[in-house]
């Protein structure tokens, strides 16, 4: 907490505040509302649910140990059944538990998740209650809403159970969003409006397993509401192993084209910059999600087949035969030769085969022109480039990100299509770049690669360039940023202690 | 052939869940029905028949229809629709055995045959789930339990379904192991292990959705509660479905990237597919797990990735025949790259050890050396002698030469499995 500027302190001390006192508001009507004794018992049924998912959670996070995207959240589901179970009074006091997630997270982030959530349950459940009464028949909102018999036909209970929904987390959001901008001081309006539309589906999705669950548990019975939760938990449960095999699927091809580049000491992490920088020109040339996404993978394996070409001649030093070259030009086909049976790639395979083509024809192994070369290959070369170009090789340093872009457009439309180097440019001017200094990296056993056999950069023939590296540190802050965003929503601050602390 | 068929005892679970749907069908055909039952039968039938065409691959390729499943738990568990009470357990086969069969028909018109090992399992479940249940509501309205509050009642009500349900899911388990063992002869613990770790996410959810849909059909939603609480289940279903598919990327990948070393003539074409088909192949003869085998899988496909660091490839890439001492950096660099990778350590821990003796020093054989890389020095010395010839002759020498060196090298019980699987081979060629 004393890491935090004064401001910041401030408005969580608040937050907190006012948590406490809707919980001390909260119990001080439930006390006297009608069935007292089954109300508090349901609160304390529900709210050990709150507890046992929180856990459960926990516990799939420490078991699979991964940091997932999107996930599916058992707690807001119960919190929306408590909100037509409980009404406004009784809702807050069962998500207030989430205080007590058993994580080790200091207090008062664990005190603020509360408060968080006590204030946007208010808000959701009087939203729900006003909604409801106007749609129901006899238009009176209830404080305490009937535990036996209860209005539940789906026009009145529907919408305002996704108003109550979209309610809370528009509550949640502008909580966190506040803390953010005064710890950060970051446009935390990127962030949320992102967000925001990643969580329309499963704010869907909760709200119909809220419903459920407070059907089955006021028409059958409350021990019959675990078993609405048992799909979702198997669901959550497989969820997490699948991000963690997908995290493990990916560190595995990056450590295996980490292989490829041992072998040439100057193109460490070359794969993954480009990988990088062609989603940055798909996603600016406004492709599609999933064609971004395989080109993601194109980049990351567009230089596989050079696994294929004998270590001796990538780290030759001194001047190429004719026939060392010919076997590094041979890297491209090798690539298709090895990526052509992954079905998941698609058009990505084309690409990485094609991806030293130009656009004037005098490319390999092809020689296709213009627009005989599919986009995946036009988009890879450009982000080659412009990689090999800011990063350091053993004829010369590193250029800065201006000169590349501008030897970027001195090649367009004879090496490069003028399109994708525009939409480059475009992301890069708007986004920055990650300059990396690769010269502190060479191995001490690699011997530095041979003058001119660098045959992904254009001015590798060219007079040496002077490095004017400009760092910017925005992955500090993309990583900041996917630790609050998680559950496809903002649901309370991180939970761990990764030095992500504001 | 015709050895195979012979060995394949699953008929008894064929043969069994038959005589219960033969039963059945006589039973419900010689007695009437009560009123409005079997306009529910019809109803569940058809979610059942659904639910069968909208199967889902779970890992370790197993398929499964989770709606169809719980639709015919939840008829099997259906205590009263409509007000009217159900004709028990007869009723309930006859239902699911029509509708599954029913639901298999799509797949038999574009010939890929029914799931008959699953029918049958579901056939079984079904009855198992309606005898167990059977006897409660006479003694919740007659026996000892009548003089309890109703709220008492329904509540051991639920709790009677979810325990009979959560039998005949396990149940359903213990079969599919069975049927596993004996056509992967394998030990049946081994498969039981196998197919609990698979199946319990999805049983579960099954067996919750079942008692949910039984519970609500009776009470209050009579239809609805099918489709309403079908939607869960979809989600649990679409998860799956993104396991098995990232699980099958993976495998893909790793398969694609074992080229990596053939296509620069490091290796031999095919070197590492066929190392992994037969250290798979003797693994399960040596009674691993599943979890084992995939591991075994992966750590035979990459078991030559470190031979990339090697400026030269080794002439016709044969590891088994250069000294010990670059075997063993070789499997030290190839376990190194599989390591950064942070997900696969029992893989990289395979890769290490592939070249290791298996008696270090004359005596006993080293404990810590896994199974897996013993396996892998097998196989991998088998293949570099044979590769994709399908000589006998040549298969018998490199069998020879693997048992006739000495006993230090190589665990004779793998060099044992060996020997049977290629035994097998010959007699396959032979008939």
């Amino acid at each position: 907490m004393r890491d935090f500027p004064l401001r910041t302190r401030v408005f969580i001390t608040a937050v907190i505040v006012a948590g406490l006192l809707g919980i001390i508001a909260c119990l001080l009507h439930t006390a006297h509302a009608p069935d007292v004794f089954t109300r508090f018992g349901y609160i304390a049924a529900l709210a050990l649910l709150v507890f046992a998912s929180e856990a459960f959670s926990a516990a799939l996070a420490r078991s699979v140990a991964t940091r997932e995207g999107v996930s599916i959240s058992v707690t807001m589901p119960i919190a929306m059944a408590s909100v037509i179970i409980l009404g406004p009074w009784g809702a807050p006091l069962v998500t207030a538990v989430v205080a007590l997630e058993p994580r080790r997270t200091p207090w008062f982030k664990r005190c603020f998740n509360g408060s968080m959530n006590v204030l946007s349950t208010l808000g959701a459940a009087w939203t729900y209650a006003f909604l409801h009464a106007q749609l129901s028949t006899d238009h009176q909102i209830q404080a305490f809403p009937s535990l036996t018999s209860m209005d539940f036909r789906p026009s009145s209970v529907l919408i305002p159970m996704l108003a109550a929904s979209l309610v809370h987390e528009v509550i949640n959001g502008l909580l966190m969003v506040t803390v953010l901008a005064l710890a950060e001081r970051v446009s935390p309006w990127r962030i949320w409006f992102g967000t925001m539309a990643e969580s329309a589906l499963p704010l869907f999705i909760y709200s119909i397993f809220g419903l459920m669950l407070a059907v089955v548990w006021l028409t059958i019975s409350p021990l019959a509401g675990v078993l609405v939760l048992a799909p979702l938990m198997v669901a959550r449960w497989v969820f997490s192993m699948f991000s963690a095999r997908q995290e493990a699927y990916e560190s595995t091809i990056r450590s295996l084209i980490q292989a490829v580049e041992t072998k040439d000491a100057y193109t460490r992490g070359h794969s993954e910059r480009v990988s990088r920088a062609s989603v940055m020109i798909g996603r600016s040339a406004g492709m599609r999600e999933d064609r971004v996404s395989s080109l993601r993978y194109a980049g990351m394996l567009h230089d596989v087949g050079k696994l294929g070409v004998p270590t001796r001649i990538l780290q030759k030093s001194g001047k190429l035969t004719d026939e060392e070259f010919d076997a590094i030009k041979m890297h491209p086909t090798r690539g298709r030769e090895i990526t052509k049976d992954l079905e998941f790639l698609g058009e990505a395979v084309e690409g990485i085969l094609l991806h030293h083509e130009r656009m004037d024809g005098r490319g390999y192994p092809n020689g296709l022109q213009g627009e005989e070369i599919p986009e995946f290959a036009r988009i890879l070369s450009v982000a080659d480039a412009f990689d090999s170009m800011t990063t350091t090789r053993s004829y010369r340093g590193a250029r800065s990100i201006e000169e590349a872009m501008e030897e970027l457009r001195r090649c367009k439309d004879t090496q490069f299509d003028a399109g994708f180097v525009e939409a480059l440019v475009a992301a890069v001017t708007r986004d920055g770049w990650d300059v990396v200094d690769t010269t502190d990296q060479v191995t001490p056993s690699g011997s530095a690669p041979a003058m001119g056999s660098d045959d992904d950069d254009p001015t590798a023939s060219g007079e040496l360039g002077l490095g004017l590296a400009t760092p910017v540190d925005l992955a500090a802050l993309d990583a900041f940023m996917s630790e609050i965003v998680r559950d496809g929503g903002i649901h309370g601050l991180p939970t761990d202690d990764r030095g992500s602390t504001p | 052939m015709s050895r195979r068929s012979d060995t394949r005892s699953v008929l008894p679970l064929q043969l069994a869940a038959a005589v219960v749907a033969v039963g059945s069908f006589a039973y419900t055909a010689s007695h009437p029905l009560p009123e409005g039952v079997l306009g529910a039968g019809v109803v569940f039938g058809l979610f059942i028949a659904l639910g069968e065409i909208l199967r889902v691959t779970l890992p370790g390729g197993r398929q499964a229809a989770p709606l169809a499943a719980a639709g015919s738990l939840a008829f099997a568990l259906l205590p009263s629709f409509k007000g009217v009470s159900l004709p028990g357990v007869a009723f309930a086969v006859t239902v699911v055995t029509l509708a599954s069969i029913i639901g298999s028909l799509p797949r038999v018109f574009v010939g890929r045959g029914i799931h008959l090992d699953e029918v049958s399992q579901r056939v079984l479940m079904t009855a198992t789930a309606a005898a167990l249940i059977a006897p409660w509501p006479y003694l919740l309205q007659y026996g000892d339990l009548a003089s309890l509050p109703d709220f008492m009642k329904s509540n051991i009500q639920l709790i009677v379904m979810v325990i009979a349900g959560a039998l005949a899911g396990l149940l359903e388990i213990a079969l599919a192991a069975a049927t596993r063992a004996n056509e992967a002869r394998m030990p049946f613990s081994v498969a039981l292990v196998d197919e609990l770790r698979a199946m319990i996410g999805i049983t579960t959810a099954v067996t919750a959705t079942g008692v949910l849909i039984a519970l609500a059909a009776s009470k209050s939603m009579d239809y609805w509660a099918l489709p309403v609480f079908a939607v869960p289940m979809l989600l649990t279903q679409f998860s799956f479905r993104r396991y098995a598919s990232i699980e099958a990327t993976y495998l893909q990948t790793i398969r694609a990237l074992s080229k990596v070393t053939e296509v620069g003539g490091y290796t031999e074409s095919g070197h590492a597919r066929r190392v992994s088909v037969l250290a798979s192949r003797i693994g399960s003869e040596l009674g691993m797990t599943e979890r084992e085998l995939t591991d075994l899988e992966y750590a035979a496909l990459m078991h030559d990735i470190g031979q990339l660091a090697w400026p030269e490839p080794f002439p016709g890439g044969a590891t088994s025949l250069i000294a010990p001492v670059h075997q063993r950096r070789i499997a030290e660099l190839g376990a190194e790259v599989v390591r950064q990778s942070g997900a696969l350590d029992s893989v990289a821990l395979i890769v290490e050890r592939q070249a290791d003796s298996y008696r270090p020093a004359p005596g006993l054989p080293d404990e810590s050396l896994p199974l897996a890389s013993r396996i892998i020095k097998v196989a991998n010395s088998y293949d570099d002698s044979v590769g994709a010839s399908l000589d006998m002759e040549r298969m018998q020498f490199a069998l020879d030469r693997l048992a006739g060196a000495s006993d230090r090298e190589y665990d004779p019980a793998v060099i044992d499995a060996l020997s049977r699987i290629v035994d097998r081979r010959f007699e396959q060629s032979y008939t």
